[in-house]
């Protein structure tokens, strides 16, 4: 090439050291051709096979594709430069910044009464009368003082049952004394009540759209789903929920009313059904969820149990439903598709308590029970219900701050949730997406190290994220671009593109 | 078509210092800070106290004495003053150059900062000058105080302003105190805030409207050190942006594309959106024909619709992002249509042109056309008027029907 002469030919530029160094990554076989390797901040690379084994074995060539796919994503160094190091460093901040600010998330059990009697409850419900099992009025008052010594400027408060509208009057406080002291404390606050919505009144819409309060309700799908998933007096539920959904929705705004919904074996053969069911109800999203091995739901035995596998095939039907949903017109989202993808295409945080290192239990959420006990995090306190307090954190009426936040039970359950630190996940590619659940293993497997190997909340990410993995890869190009879509939350209505090696 | 930036005309034997001034074609007070355009000579107290006097006509030796004794400087017998109206702002040399600093009707204006660089960029369109011209600093602070207030947008350029460091902070300061509503764009390699200290001064001043455009050509070091012909350069610009963006600046990344940058343009959108996602706009831009790209035209050029799939894919994946992304100086014949609304009319007006086919082209008035300087050392073979098809849509070179 002929450039002038002042200019310095590309050789003056070159690496200068022949030969690089690994910057943090983890790996994983992913077929016959292929390995996929991951670093630390979530960024990825598929390597055939003969490249990878040169790469490990330091004699990839400089001029080779992938290794300047590998350098710009920082899997290796090849300058004597701490700049590549300082950029990761800045990732790896931005990744953790969910521990910014300690607890976000604030769950107030104002009672376990309930008229519903889910066989799958998570949560050890009472019957609608028995008022010993509500919160106090000072209970409340001392779990909202320790709330506002968290640092966090945004609060969540999430009020939760039973079903929390049966004691409507401690809401009713405890969104006043939130609201009375944020007027020093200036916080950004946001309240949730999570909801059957069947006792809805007049009364309570009207409190809540004055203090801008959303609903999370329960919906199982369609009503032969829901009604035997959610049993009452009646078999009314799934009516019941329409019609006050109806209600809830003129009165608060569409928007301000979401849904979650509970897989169980019933639910299992009707994926289709129950998406259209979220669709046609003018839902714009669906978090499918397995069903959770606490409370009640263990009480009831195997009838409701089913192994991970159809869990599996389930949620990839239902989400091939989705994107056939999306193709059609409708912006429709799996909200746990979507969390997983922003950890896999962003370069940012993501504030969802269960996928994280270390875990948000009692970090990023806590749970105050109707009695004043603090748990960890919302299965902590179910388990408790079950007679095992080993997530207790303490007591509002015992405890301070302190000793409630900085006390043996929290640092134990935090060191157990350190995925970089266990075994099974310390070596696993999907680290950077994943999140430990020592709650989940202790509950299933005795132990909050756990076992990966026969751990069915492994085999369910594993498995979900590999298929993700594959959408993004082979999928076609709507499809791809819808997956991004969520993981951004950008919808400008544009196609996308994948840079792949 | 060209602007006019410069004039000439003869001046009295002994002014001997550059005087900056508005322009004013009617008495206007101050005088001291206004240069009057006059018509013939009227009496000398309308004349007395302005900084100069500029005009078309020639001056005899008692003219001239009489304007020497009253100590007002002049030029006269100027070839052309058409192109400078109220409020501009010029500088008359003593050798009786007249320079525009400044247009009023412009979203263009520029402070040239500095000749010098530290870098040295194959397509440099701006050559850098080893020269001492600290001293220009009082020229640029002397022209804010004369600019309208009512200034929509201003740059700092060069060469690299940041190598003036405390005269650019002063700058940016005299800019928040007397142009507040002006937005300031600077135009830096960002290499000298790799020290935190200056990123911090410049974060500090909190000017309300400040945006510094940093290029980066490549997402390895190496390559981007070739394009800027400086070892270690790659590194402080990621260094600098990140202190930029530490301290409350806001960055634009420019990247020029050419032979050089064109292959890696998505893996260098994506290094952006991993390493740099707080950047508030992305600028991908056609290679202007200027200054060090012209001998280095081998080693650069490349037709933009050979890399127009490098284009579309990279503007998509920014966009699809949630990062502001803008395609400059490419003309729409040799785009993708569906990057069009990526596309700005970004080249500055003194600089602008378009061919004779252009005229036939059905979204001419929504292109940026070209660089004066691309129609004389080598623009696209793809250039081709756009007709409107029948379906009402339009398409890069299609003829029209019947």
């Amino acid at each position: 090439m002929s450039l002038v002469g002042r200019f310095l030919g590309r050789e003056h530029f070159a690496p200068v050291a022949p030969g690089y160094r690994f910057l943090p990554f983890r790996f994983m076989r992913w077929s016959e051709a292929e390995v996929l390797l991951v670093n630390e901040v979530g960024e990825s690379v598929f390597l055939p096979r003969d490249r990878f084994d040169t790469f490990v074995a330091g004699a990839l060539d400089s001029g080779d594709r992938f290794y300047r796919s590998l350098k710009s994503r920082h899997f290796l160094l090849d300058t004597s430069s701490s700049v590549p190091i300082e950029l990761l460093a800045t990732k790896y901040r931005t990744r953790k910044s969910f521990l910014q600010g300690f607890v976000k998330l604030h769950l107030f059990v104002v009672t376990l009464r309930c008229d519903h009697s889910c066989p799958y409850c998570q949560v050890s419900r009472v019957g609608e009368t028995r008022s010993r099992y509500d919160m106090s009025e000072e209970t409340a008052r001392r779990a909202v003082d320790l709330m506002f010594r968290s640092p966090s400027p945004a609060l969540k408060v999430e009020i939760q049952g039973g079903e929390p509208l049966l004691h409507f009057n401690r809401i009713r406080q405890i969104v006043e004394l939130v609201e009375e002291a944020n007027q020093r404390e200036n916080r950004e606050i946001e309240f949730v009540i999570a909801t059957n919505l069947v006792p809805l009144t007049d009364e309570i819409l009207s409190f809540c759209r004055a203090h801008s309060i959303l609903f999370s309700t329960s919906l199982d799908g369609p009503a032969a789903v829901h009604n035997a998933n959610r049993p009452r007096k009646g078999n009314d539920s799934h009516a019941r929920v329409l019609q006050n959904l109806a209600r809830a929705r003129e009165a608060l705004g569409k928007d301000r009313v979401s849904a979650v919904m509970t897989t169980t074996r019933l639910s299992l053969a009707h994926p289709r059904e129950i998406v259209d069911e979220y669709v046609r109800l003018g839902f714009d999203s669906i978090f499918l969820r397995a069903i959770s091995p606490y409370g009640y739901a263990v009480r009831t035995g195997e009838a409701l149990r089913y192994e991970t596998e159809e869990f599996v095939t389930f949620f990839k039907e239902a989400l091939d439903r989705i994107i056939e949903i999306n193709r059609s017109g409708i912006d429709f989202v799996e909200t746990y598709s979507q969390i997983l993808l922003s950890k896999m295409l962003t370069p940012f945080g993501n504030g969802y308590v269960d996928l994280q290192s270390p875990g948000g239990a009692g970090i990023g959420a806590v749970a105050y029970n109707y009695d004043g006990d603090v748990y960890a995090s919302d299965e902590s306190r179910m388990l408790a219900e079950m007679g095992d307090h080993s997530f207790r954190l303490g007591n509002v009426h015992e405890h301070s701050y302190e000793e409630i936040f900085g006390g043996k039970a929290l640092r134990a359950l935090v060191a157990s949730s350190v995925l970089e630190s266990l075994p099974g996940c310390a070596d696993c590619a999907f680290l950077p997406y994943c999140g430990g659940d020592p709650v989940f293993h202790y509950r299933t497997q005795g132990d909050v190290i756990g076992h990966r190997p026969t751990s069915a909340f492994c085999a369910k990410n594993m498995a979900i994220i590999r298929h993700l993995f594959d959408l993004l890869r082979h999928g076609d190009p709507f499809a791809r671009g819808l997956l991004t879509r969520w993981a951004t939350g950008v919808y400008s209505g544009e196609g996308e593109e994948v840079a792949c090696p | 078509m060209s602007l006019r930036l410069q004039t000439h005309g003869s001046t009295l034997p002994h002014f001997s210092h550059v005087v900056i001034g508005r322009v004013a074609t009617q008495p206007r007070e101050p005088r001291g800070d206004h240069v009057l355009i006059v018509r013939g000579l009227s009496e000398l107290s309308e004349l007395s106290g302005y900084a100069a006097i500029l005009t078309l006509e020639g001056l005899n030796a008692e003219q001239q004495q009489a304007l020497e004794d009253a100590g007002i400087p002049a030029a006269f017998a100027v070839k052309d003053l058409d192109h400078l109206e109220d409020g501009d702002v010029v500088a008359l040399h003593p050798g009786g150059y007249v320079r525009t600093l400044y247009r009023i009707r412009s979203k263009h204006n520029a402070l040239f900062a500095t000749d010098r660089c530290n870098s040295f960029c194959l397509m440099c369109s701006q050559p850098p000058r080893e020269t001492d011209d600290r001293d220009r600093i009082h020229e640029h602070l002397r022209l804010l105080e004369l600019m309208d207030p009512a200034t929509t947008d201003l740059g700092i350029t060069g060469g690299e302003p940041s190598l003036l460091k405390g005269d650019l902070i002063r700058l940016v300061e005299r800019c928040k105190e007397l142009l507040p509503a002006t937005s300031l764009h600077i135009l830096s390699n960002g290499r000298l805030f790799y020290y935190g200290s200056l990123a911090r001064r410049l974060g500090l001043i909190e000017h309300p409207d400040l945006m510094m455009g940093v290029p980066l050509y490549s997402d390895l070091d190496f390559e981007h050190d070739y394009v800027v012909q400086a070892a270690g350069a790659f590194d402080e610009t990621m260094v600098g942006l990140q202190n930029l963006a530490r301290f409350g600046v806001p960055v634009e990344i420019r990247v020029v594309i050419h032979r050089l940058t064109y292959e890696r343009l998505l893996e260098l959108a994506e290094f952006i959106y991993r390493n740099l996602p707080f950047a508030a706009h992305v600028a991908l831009m056609g290679l202007e024909m200027m200054g060090f790209a012209v001998p280095n035209r081998e080693e650069l050029w490349i037709d933009p619709f050979e890399y127009r799939e490098e284009l579309r894919a990279s503007t998509r994946f920014l966009a699809s992002r949630g990062m502001r992304v803008s395609i400059y100086n490419h003309q729409l014949c040799v785009v993708p249509p569906d990057a069009w609304r990526f596309c700005r009319q970004s080249i500055s007006d003194w600089k602008n042109d378009y061919l004779p086919q252009c005229d036939d082209c059905s979204v001419r008035e929504s292109c940026g056309g070209f660089f004066s300087s691309s129609l004389r050392h080598g623009f696209s073979r793809h250039i081709v008027p756009v007709r409107s098809t029948c379906d009402g849509s339009a398409a890069p070179g299609l003829a029209p029907s019947g």
